[in-house]
């Protein structure tokens, strides 16, 4: 029964970690209707990004924020250069921008910052303590930690701000939007901004999870049966989603994978997101697709 | 119709093209008077929405431009402002189809037409007051998701919602679609009620001739992309060809369609 707390607890701490990316595709896909496949290509990049200042000597916490102000620009510039172009353009048109993106973003990181594998040290001790008995690991709670505050913060600012419901209102229906005066470009930019922003944190916790290097783009795809689960438009969801997928998999992995003879954890999570397309395909927070008949 | 001095909007001759290529309204004027109801009214394809969203600037969203004439309102040229720009100056457009944001509750709804304005809590909500009274439906239902109102909730709500910037002019494209006659009649009632209690104008695009040219005060006459007639709304309601053609009332006895499809024929107006 410990063990089984044990591989519950590890998972759901685990699955924390694939929310925090999933949080970056919410935010855009509830501002503009957007799967942003570039969202990975950003993880990346703020991760690069934050090394590589550190590496110069700069002391933590100014390159917390040179790496926040680089994000934000970038967030500002792909506004400008890519999106408002775009405007009112089929959706399909505006995924395809985002693949685009995401290959030109990797590219950039790697030219500007290098390629090689860097370390990240974040200061917090990986080493498991000891709860009654279930080991826990400290960083994944600390890691938990930050995706609570983020998820409390974008929930009050989705729900509670003038922004936050101008936001909405463009991802519903951005004529109409622009028709009672809210400037799709400022709200864009807002958006792509704390894209940006959740971005870096994703980027920070997941770099010095495992190494700041290319295979960080593919911590995307984990987020998708997360996004499935949870909806694409719901912050909550998002969180719910991550650990239903994080604990799934381990004891999955755990439990069942001997059958299988193992191996289960890579892909166990799209099966499950299959199943769950099936029944409820909003997800389970996901706004309900509303028609009138 | 030669109204001077005091015209809140003036549009001179303008010319639409849309996708750079098709032309779509060719040289349309007209002009609302401060304080009145204008109705523009036609047949599908006509131009009149084009004629809104070329007021309002929505244009550009759909790839059409404006590429010859202007528009002035109050005086001031505004043909290049953006939409957030002319809200501000108080030029706000409800769309057709009602456009509501389906995901936002009733009253987030009404909020968001309140964006482009810098002011406090407080008088926000006294204005959205205000709007409810007008409303009445909407108060009830302030707390539900907009997607699951009725039609004419919807409606309401995208009227209102325009009413939350504080506008001097409306831009009202195609009030009555969809719903039902009685429904329309107190549309059009609260917007009669809108323009004699806030003072606010409207230029109203409508399908519904009848009913347009009860509550307006002037009226233009669209016909492919060119004014075709105008007047005051009395006038063209009593108009043999507008009844013709428009009210469906035909002079002497019933008509065979075939008779009708003649006439129009000979008679459709080349301006």
């Amino acid at each position: 029964m410990l063990f089984f707390i044990e591989v519950l607890i590890g998972g759901l701490l685990a699955g924390v970690m694939y929310s925090l990316v999933a949080l970056g595709f919410v935010l855009i896909y509830k501002a503009s209707g957007v799967l942003n496949f570039a969202q990975g290509s950003m993880v990346l990049f703020a991760a690069l990004s934050f090394v590589s200042i550190l590496a110069m000597g700069v002391p933590f916490w100014l390159a917390l924020l040179l790496t926040l102000a680089i994000m934000v620009l970038l967030g500002v510039v792909i506004e400008k250069v890519v999106l408002r172009p775009l405007v009112n353009q089929p959706q399909i048109t505006l995924f395809m921008a985002t693949i685009g993106l995401s290959i030109l973003i990797e590219a950039l990181g790697q030219m500007i910052w290098g390629s090689q594998v860097h370390g990240l040290d974040l200061g917090i001790n990986d080493i498991p303590f000891n709860f009654y008995g279930v080991f826990i690991s400290q960083f994944d709670l600390f890691a938990a930690g930050c995706a609570a505050v983020l998820v409390a913060g974008l929930s009050l600012f989705f729900h509670k701000t003038k922004i936050g419901r101008a936001l909405r209102a463009v991802a519903d229906d951005h004529q109409a939007a622009m028709s009672v005066g809210i400037p799709l470009k400022h709200v864009w930019t807002v958006v792509w901004a704390a894209a940006g922003f959740v971005a870096l944190v994703a980027g920070l916790l997941w770099g010095s999870r495992l190494g700041v290097q290319f295979a960080l783009t593919l911590v995307v795809l984990k987020a998708l049966p997360v996004l499935i689960l949870g909806g694409f438009t719901s912050v909550p969801g998002a969180i719910v989603g991550g650990l239903i997928i994080g604990a799934t998999e381990k004891l999955a992995e755990v439990f069942i994978g001997p059958y299988f003879g193992g191996g289960i954890e890579n892909w166990f999570p799209y099966a499950l997101a299959l199943v769950f397309l099936l029944i409820r395909p909003d997800g389970l927070f996901g706004e309900k697709h509303i028609e009138r008949v | 119709m030669s109204v001077q001095g005091n015209s809140i909007l003036t549009v001179n001759n303008i010319e639409v093209i849309y996708n750079r290529v098709i032309l779509v309204l060719k040289g349309v004027s007209l002009d609302v008077p401060e304080g009145k109801i204008v109705a523009l009214l036609g047949a599908n394809g006509a131009g009149k929405t084009t004629t809104l969203k070329a007021v309002s600037n929505l244009l550009r969203a759909e790839r059409g431009d404006v590429t010859k004439g202007s528009i002035e309102f109050r005086g001031k040229r505004v043909d290049k402002m953006t939409p957030p720009e002319l809200v501000k100056q108080g030029v706000v457009q409800v769309m057709e189809g009602r456009r509501c944001f389906s995901h936002l509750t009733v009253e987030e709804n009404l909020l968001t037409g309140a964006y482009t304005r810098k002011v406090g809590r407080a008088e926000i909500k006294r204005d959205l007051e205000r709007v409810y009274a007008y409303f009445l439906p909407l108060k009830q239902r302030r707390n539900s998701q907009a997607g699951y109102t009725s039609g004419g909730e919807q409606q309401m709500m995208a009227i209102g919602r325009a009413l939350m910037a504080q506008p001097a002019m409306i831009l009202l494209d195609e009030p009555s679609m969809g719903l039902a006659p009685q429904l329309v009649e107190e549309i059009f009632e609260i917007v009669r009620d809108l323009n004699q209690k806030e003072k606010v104008s409207f230029l109203l695009a409508e399908q519904n001739t009848n009913v347009a040219l009860r509550f307006a005060d002037f009226g233009y006459i669209l016909e492919n992309g060119r004014v075709v007639m105008d007047g005051k709304a009395a006038d063209l309601a009593a108009n043999e060809d507008v009844k013709e053609f428009y009210l469906g009332i035909s002079s002497g006895a019933r008509k065979s369609f075939r008779d009708a499809k003649h006439y129009r024929r000979r008679k459709r107006w080349l301006a």
